[in-house]
C-alpha cells in the first residue's frame, strides 16, 4: 500500500485534534472576558430605573431614605473611601517592611524567611467573616478601651478624635481592613522587589553602601511604580471587602469628621438592604450601589494591574 | 532600620496569632460530635448543631468545583499554550481583574440572572456564585504550573510524533498536575470561606439541603448570622463553626505547601 495517503490521514487527524483542543480552551478563555462584560451590562440594565430617576444626583446626595424613596449614595462612598484610606495609611508601611524583610534581609536565612512568609500568607487565607467575628468581639472592645479612649481623652480637641469612642466605628473598620490587605500588598511588593535586577544592588554595594542604603537608594526607587501598583491593588481589596467591615463599622449612614463615629460602606449597604427592598425603585437603587462599587473596583484594578504588569514583564526581558 | 523592619513583621504576624488563638479558645467549648451531626435548634434549646450548614457548604462548594475546574483549567491551558494571541492577553488580564473583584458584586450578578429568573434563592445560585469566585484562581494556577513544564519534555513528545493536543493533555498536564491540584485546593479553600456572594444567592436555611432549587445554609453564613444574634448559645455555635472553618483552611493551606514544595524541587532538578 502506498504510504502517502496514510500519512495524509494521520496529519489530518492530528490537526483536527489540535483545532478541537484549541477551540475548546479558547472558548473557556473567552468565557472569562464575556463574564466580566455581562456583569457590567447586567448591573447597568437593572439599575436603569434609578439611573434615569436620580441621574448624577445619586452620587452626591447625602440622604438615604427608603421610606420616601430619596436615595443618595454619598455617605456610603465617603465611608468606603475613608476606611480604605485608613487601611492604606496603616497597612502600607507594615507591608513594605515585611516585603523588604522577605526579599532583602531573609534571603540568607533559609528557614526564617519562608516560614514568616507563609505565616503572612496565611492571613490572606482567613475568611472575611472570621475577621468580622473576631473584630466585633475582640478588636472593637480593645480599640475602644486601649486606643480610642486615650486618644479621645488627650487629643479630643481635634475633630477626628472628637466624639465618644464606641468601638464599632470607622477607625476599627480601618484597622481590620489594614490587617486584611497586608498579605496582598506585602506579597506583591515582595515579588516586585525580587524582580529588581541584582546588578542594581551590586553596583551600590561596590561603592561601599550599607544594606539599608542599598535598599533605600538602589532597590526601592527602582521598584517604585510596582510598589505603587501593589498599593493600589490593596486599595482595591479594601474597597471591595464586605463581611468584616459590615460587622465592625456600626452601619449608620453619617458623614462625620470623627474617626470614632459609626459609618457605612457601599458593601455593607448591599449586605444589609439588598434583600429588603420594598419597591422597584429601591431595588434599582441597590443595584446602582453595586454598579458604583463595580466601577470603583474596575478602575482601581485596571490601574494596579497595568502598573504591576509593566514592572514584572519588563524585568522578565532584562533578567 | 532593621529594628523597624522587624517591628513591621511582628505587627503583620501578631493579628494572625491573636485571631487563631481567640477562635480556638472560644470555639473549643462548642465542639463535640453532636455539634457536627445535629441540625440547628431554636435559641435556648440545647443540642443544636451545624450539620445542615456543613452539608450546605459541601454541596455548594462541590458543585462550584465541578463548574469552575473544567473552565478554569481550559482557560489556563489557553494562557500557557497560546500566550501570544490577543484573546490570551485580554482574557488573562480580565482574569487578574476578576480575581480581585469584590465578591459581593458577583453575588448581585448571580442574583440578577439566576435568583430573579427562578424566583427563589437556591443552592444552585450559591454554587454558581462560588464557581465565579473560584474560576480566576484555577485559571491562574493552571497557567503558572503548565508554564514551568520544561520545553524539553514537549519537544521529546513532539519528536516521537505525538500530536500537539495529545502532548498538551498527556505530557504537559501530566507533568504539571501537582500544580493543578494546588490551584483546585486553593480555590476550594477560598470558596468555602466566602460569605458575601451567598447572602444574595443561597441565603440560609436551617434544614438539611434536599434540593438544589431551595435556599441552603452554609458555614460562613451561619457564622455571620449566629455571630450577630443576641443569643448566647447561638454565638457559641458561631465560634464553633469558625473553629471548624479555620481548621479546614489551615489544613488545605498546609497541604498546598507540601504540594508546592515537592513541585518546585522536582522542577529544579529538571533544569
Amino acid at each position: 500500500m502506498n504510504p502517502e495517503p496514510l500519512r495524509a490521514t494521520k496529519s489530518a487527524h492530528r490537526s483536527r485534534g489540535d483545532a478541537l483542543l484549541k477551540s475548546a480552551v479558547a472558548a473557556a478563555a473567552a468565557g472569562i472576558v464575556i463574564l466580566l462584560f455581562f456583569l457590567g451590562v447586567e448591573l447597568v440594565y437593572n439599575s436603569r430605573l434609578s439611573l434615569v430617576t436620580y441621574g448624577f444626583g445619586f452620587l452626591v446626595g447625602t440622604t438615604w431614605d427608603p421610606v420616601h424613596e430619596v436615595f443618595g449614595a454619598l455617605p456610603f462612598i465617603f465611608g468606603t473611601v475613608l476606611t480604605s484610606a485608613l487601611a492604606l495609611l496603616i497597612g502600607l508601611p507594615v507591608s513594605l517592611g515585611v516585603a523588604i524583610f522577605l526579599s532583602e534581609r531573609a534571603k540568607e536565612r533559609r528557614l526564617i524567611g519562608p516560614a514568616l512568609g507563609s505565616l503572612v500568607e496565611l492571613l490572606a487565607a482567613v475568611p472575611s467573616v472570621i475577621y468580622g467575628l473576631w473584630g466585633l468581639f475582640f478588636l472593637a472592645p480593645a480599640m475602644k478601651n486601649y486606643v480610642e479612649g486615650p486618644l479621645h481623652a488627650y487629643l479630643g480637641f481635634l475633630p477626628i478624635f472628637g466624639t465618644t469612642p464606641i468601638g464599632t466605628d470607622v477607625l476599627t473598620a480601618g484597622v481590620i481592613l489594614a490587617i486584611m490587605i497586608i498579605p496582598t500588598v506585602s506579597a506583591v511588593s515582595r515579588d516586585i522587589l525580587n524582580a529588581v535586577p541584582n546588578s542594581q544592588r551590586e553596583a551600590m554595594y561596590s561603592l561601599g553602601a550599607t544594606d539599608w542604603e542599598v535598599t533605600r537608594k538602589a532597590v526601592l526607587p527602582y521598584a517604585r511604580s510596582g510598589i505603587f501598583g501593589a498599593t493600589i491593588l490593596g486599595l482595591g481589596r479594601a474597597v471591595g471587602e464586605t463581611m468584616a467591615v459590615t460587622m465592625v463599622i456600626g452601619n449608620a449612614p453619617t458623614i462625620s469628621a470623627s474617626l470614632f463615629s459609626e459609618g457605612y460602606t457601599l458593601t455593607a449597604l448591599i449586605v444589609n438592604q439588598f434583600n429588603e427592598t420594598t419597591s422597584p425603585l429601591y431595588a434599582s437603587a441597590m443595584v446602582e450601589i453595586g454598579l458604583v462599587l463595580f466601577g470603583l473596583a474596575l478602575a482601581i484594578n485596571l490601574f494596579a494591574r497595568t502598573l504591576i504588569w509593566r514592572m514584572t514583564r519588563a524585568s522578565r526581558y532584562r533578567v | 532600620m532593621t529594628g523597624l523592619i522587624l517591628l513591621a513583621v511582628a505587627v503583620a504576624v501578631v493579628p494572625l496569632l491573636l485571631i487563631i488563638g481567640d477562635v480556638v479558645a472560644q470555639g473549643a467549648p462548642a465542639m463535640s460530635l453532636a455539634f457536627l451531626t445535629n441540625t440547628p435548634t431554636p435559641p435556648g434549646v440545647p443540642g443544636g448543631g451545624i450539620a445542615s450548614a456543613i452539608q450546605g457548604s459541601v454541596l455548594m462548594v462541590g458543585l462550584a468545583t465541578l463548574i469552575a475546574v473544567p473552565i478554569g483549567v481550559g482557560a489556563g491551558i489557553y494562557f500557557s499554550e497560546w500566550p501570544e494571541s490577543r484573546l490570551s492577553f485580554l482574557s488573562s488580564f480580565t482574569n487578574d481583574v476578576l480575581a480581585e473583584f469584590p465578591t459581593i458584586t458577583l453575588g448581585i450578578f448571580v442574583y440578577l440572572i439566576i435568583v430573579l429568573a427562578t424566583r427563589s434563592f437556591s443552592a444552585l445560585a450559591g454554587a454558581i456564585a462560588l464557581a465565579i469566585v473560584m474560576l480566576p484562581i484555577v485559571a491562574r494556577t493552571t497557567e503558572e504550573s503548565l508554564k514551568i513544564v520544561p520545553v524539553s519534555l514537549r519537544e521529546a513528545s513532539m519528536a516521537l510524533g505525538v500530536p500537539r493536543w495529545k502532548t498538551v493533555l498527556r505530557v504537559v498536564i501530566g507533568t504539571g498536575k501537582a500544580g493543578l491540584g494546588t490551584g483546585v485546593l486553593l480555590s476550594v479553600a477560598r470558596a468555602a470561606g466566602e460569605t458575601a456572594p451567598l447572602l444574595l444567592t443561597a441565603l440560609y436555611s436551617p434544614f438539611i439541603p434536599r434540593s438544589l432549587f431551595l435556599p441552603a445554609g452554609s458555614i460562613p453564613y451561619l457564622i455571620y448570622y449566629y455571630g450577630l444574634s443576641p443569643f448566647a448559645d447561638w454565638r457559641t455555635a458561631a465560634w464553633g463553626a469558625a473553629l471548624l472553618l479555620v481548621a479546614f483552611m489551615l489544613l488545605l493551606n498546609l497541604t498546598v505547601k507540601v504540594f508546592i514544595g515537592r513541585r518546585f524541587s522536582g522542577v529544579r532538578a529538571e533544569f
